[in-house]
């Protein structure tokens, strides 16, 4: 066999290789999407087969005309929403200090941020629960949405520190000169420079905080508050076997996951390879 | 270093004129301001609620009565004590190790056919391989306990029509092979994840290096060997890194596939300490958990960086 051949060959296994690993990454998924417009009989005895009997948009319309789930939307939402701008507010002057700034204690002060970035929520969730309990925050969004900002702060700081210190200090050195205070340079020239890592971790916050359970499950027992993901541990709770529509609820939560991946892909991958990765 | 410039700062600011103290004064300002709101945060829900839990940890507390049963370090002898416990750790231990041996090689192995094998419809393969990473771990859980589903299961009706006795088989209910198939779920979910890392880490390293040891005679194989991985040590350690913290930080996957069944053969450390502390409201043998799985990634975190990742991190 010729070079020629071994290296077209070799390209074929690749393909192969690579295909087959994607038919099984996606074939649990595309099941799923299936399965919620079929009934639960269909499903169990065919699990990759059409809709025989049309498509059966019962098992969207009875979850759409719930109150619940709205409620639980409304409730993701503000978790998501006020996490990822406090996020942004609070980690940017961070990373700023840290990136450009000397002082006193900053050894101190960076070494409380690195303890957060080896512990998520979930190895902290007990004390962390106690803690909320003692401030009162129980069945409060409050007691979600502090501790979910607290936890995502290290590595948001760390991936702008990143950023900052890869903008050249002549600009800094420049607009002082030009009679900006540091303040000013850090709102008006690097906070607007730094715009792609700001989306970068306003994006992963959104992701993380939008998946967020644990807390929520441990925080809030009142299910008017119940964000989405404790929602369908609700649903399935209710409707236990009826796979059609627990798929359903799934296909739900899925869809604008992929939506919003597909837009922000750009931002995520610059943020989780620190930019290393063209998106 | 940053000492040498704050002295030099401050006998400048003793001697200097007033529009320099200002300055001074304008940049203390400042860094009270920027760094007040994070460290208050940092301080309320991570600092205290740790000491906290080291304090509550001596005690014997239900969390509702007063805190007066003070038992010293029974709480940690306990938790070392009970077979569960132990077989939690070993099972966090076993996912460690196949996620070590199975899950980044394939993580390495897509990552070199994306990026080396200029694949067409690279982006695309690559957002297909990530995309389950970015779904909420519980939709993760629920699409596959229905492919675990017994009867009518994918992956049952898939390999029965290979061997039809198949059919039927709880994979999730067996002792043999929970583990394995809660392994499956984690891999699927998190593989993407190191992939991406090694690509970031492969397109950083220039084709020439790869070429010129091409040119001297090597074979595919002894540059993959000898040239390619060793220039991404920092990339495979920081990888390797974050899986072993993965693999003790397991909780909702396992949850709601099993809920650390059967007989506790899927119990991690982390269902294990969510079932016997928060449920059962044990806050005070919670605590000690707590404390434990603390203590477990603190050390095995400043060991690794000691060791592996000192020419990484390095600042």
């Amino acid at each position: 066999m010729t070079l020629a051949h071994t290296r077209s060959l070799s390209r074929v296994l690749m393909y192969l290789f690579v295909i087959v690993m994607a038919l099984l990454m996606m074939a649990p998924v595309l099941t799923v999407i299936l399965g919620s417009i079929r009934t639960t009989g269909q499903f169990l005895s065919n699990p990759i087969g059409l809709p025989e009997t049309g498509i059966q948009w019962e098992n969207y319309t009875d979850i759409l005309t719930s109150t619940d789930f709205w409620r639980s939307l409304r409730n993701s939402l503000i978790i998501t929403l006020t996490t990822t701008t406090l996020v942004v507010l609070i980690a940017s002057p961070l990373a700023f200090i840290f990136s450009r700034v000397q002082f006193i204690g900053r050894n101190i002060f960076f070494n409380i941020l690195s303890i957060g970035l080896l512990f998520p929520l979930v190895v902290a969730i007990l004390p962390v629960f106690l803690q909320v309990r003692n401030l009162e925050l129980i069945n409060s969004f409050w007691g979600v949405i502090l501790p979910l900002v607290t936890f995502t702060l290290p590595s948001s700081t760390v991936i702008l520190i990143g950023f900052f210190r890869a903008i050249p200090t002549e600009l800094e050195d420049a607009s002082y000169i030009d009679g900006c205070t540091t303040f000013g340079f850090f709102r008006y020239v690097l906070f607007p420079l730094a715009r792609p890592a700001v989306a970068a971790i306003a994006t992963l916050s959104i992701v993380n905080a939008w998946n967020e359970y644990f807390l929520s499950l441990v925080v809030l027992g009142n299910a008017d508050k119940w964000p989405l993901t404790l929602g369908i541990m609700q649903f399935q709770g209710q409707f236990g076997s009826d796979w059609a529509r627990i798929m359903a609820y799934v296909t739900l939560l899925i869809i604008p996951a992929v939506i919003f991946y597909l837009l922000a892909e750009r931002h995520i991958v610059t943020g989780l390879t620190g930019g290393e990765l063209k998106g | 270093m940053s000492d040498v410039r704050l002295f030099s700062g401050l006998s400048n600011a003793v001697s200097a004129s007033p529009e320099k103290r200002q300055a001074q004064w304008n940049k203390a300002l400042l860094i009270f301001f920027f760094l007040t709101p994070g460290f208050l945060l940092l301080i309320m829900f991570l600092v205290v609620p740790i000491g906290q839990a080291a304090y509550y940890s001596l005690y014997n507390w239900n969390g509702l009565g007063p805190l007066d049963d003070f038992i010293g370090l029974d709480n940690y002898a306990r938790a070392f004590g009970e077979t569960v416990f132990r077989g939690a750790i070993q099972h966090s231990l076993f996912i460690m190790v196949l996620s070590l041996a199975v899950q980044l090689p394939l993580a390495m192995t897509l990552a070199l056919i994306l990026i080396r094998g200029q694949l067409r419809f690279q982006r695309f393969f690559r957002t297909l391989f990530f995309l389950p990473y970015v779904f909420s771990e519980i939709v993760a859980a629920y699409i596959w306990l229905y492919v675990y589903n017994p009867r009518g299961g994918l992956l049952n009706e898939f390999l029965s029509l290979f061997r039809p006795e198949i059919n039927g088989t709880a994979w999730l209910a067996d002792l043999d092979t929970v583990l394995v198939a809660i392994f499956f779920v984690l891999t699927w979910k998190f593989f993407g994840f190191h992939m991406l890392l090694y690509m970031a880490g492969l397109q950083n390293i220039s084709r020439e290096v790869e070429d010129s040891a091409r040119v001297s005679g090597a074979n595919e194989w002894q540059v993959l060997r000898y040239v390619t991985l060793p220039m991404m040590r920092s990339t495979i350690s920081l990888s390797v890194f974050l899986s072993i913290l993965g693999s003790f930080q397991q909780f909702i996957v396992v949850w709601i596939l099993t809920e650390g069944g059967p007989a506790f053969r899927s119990e991690l450390i982390v269902t294990y300490l969510y079932k016997f502390g928060i449920q059962r409201m044990q806050l005070g043998f919670g605590s000690a958990l707590a404390i434990i799985l603390f203590l477990m990634t603190l050390i095995f975190s400043i060991g690794y960086q000691r060791t592996v990742l000192r020419q990484t991190l390095a600042e």
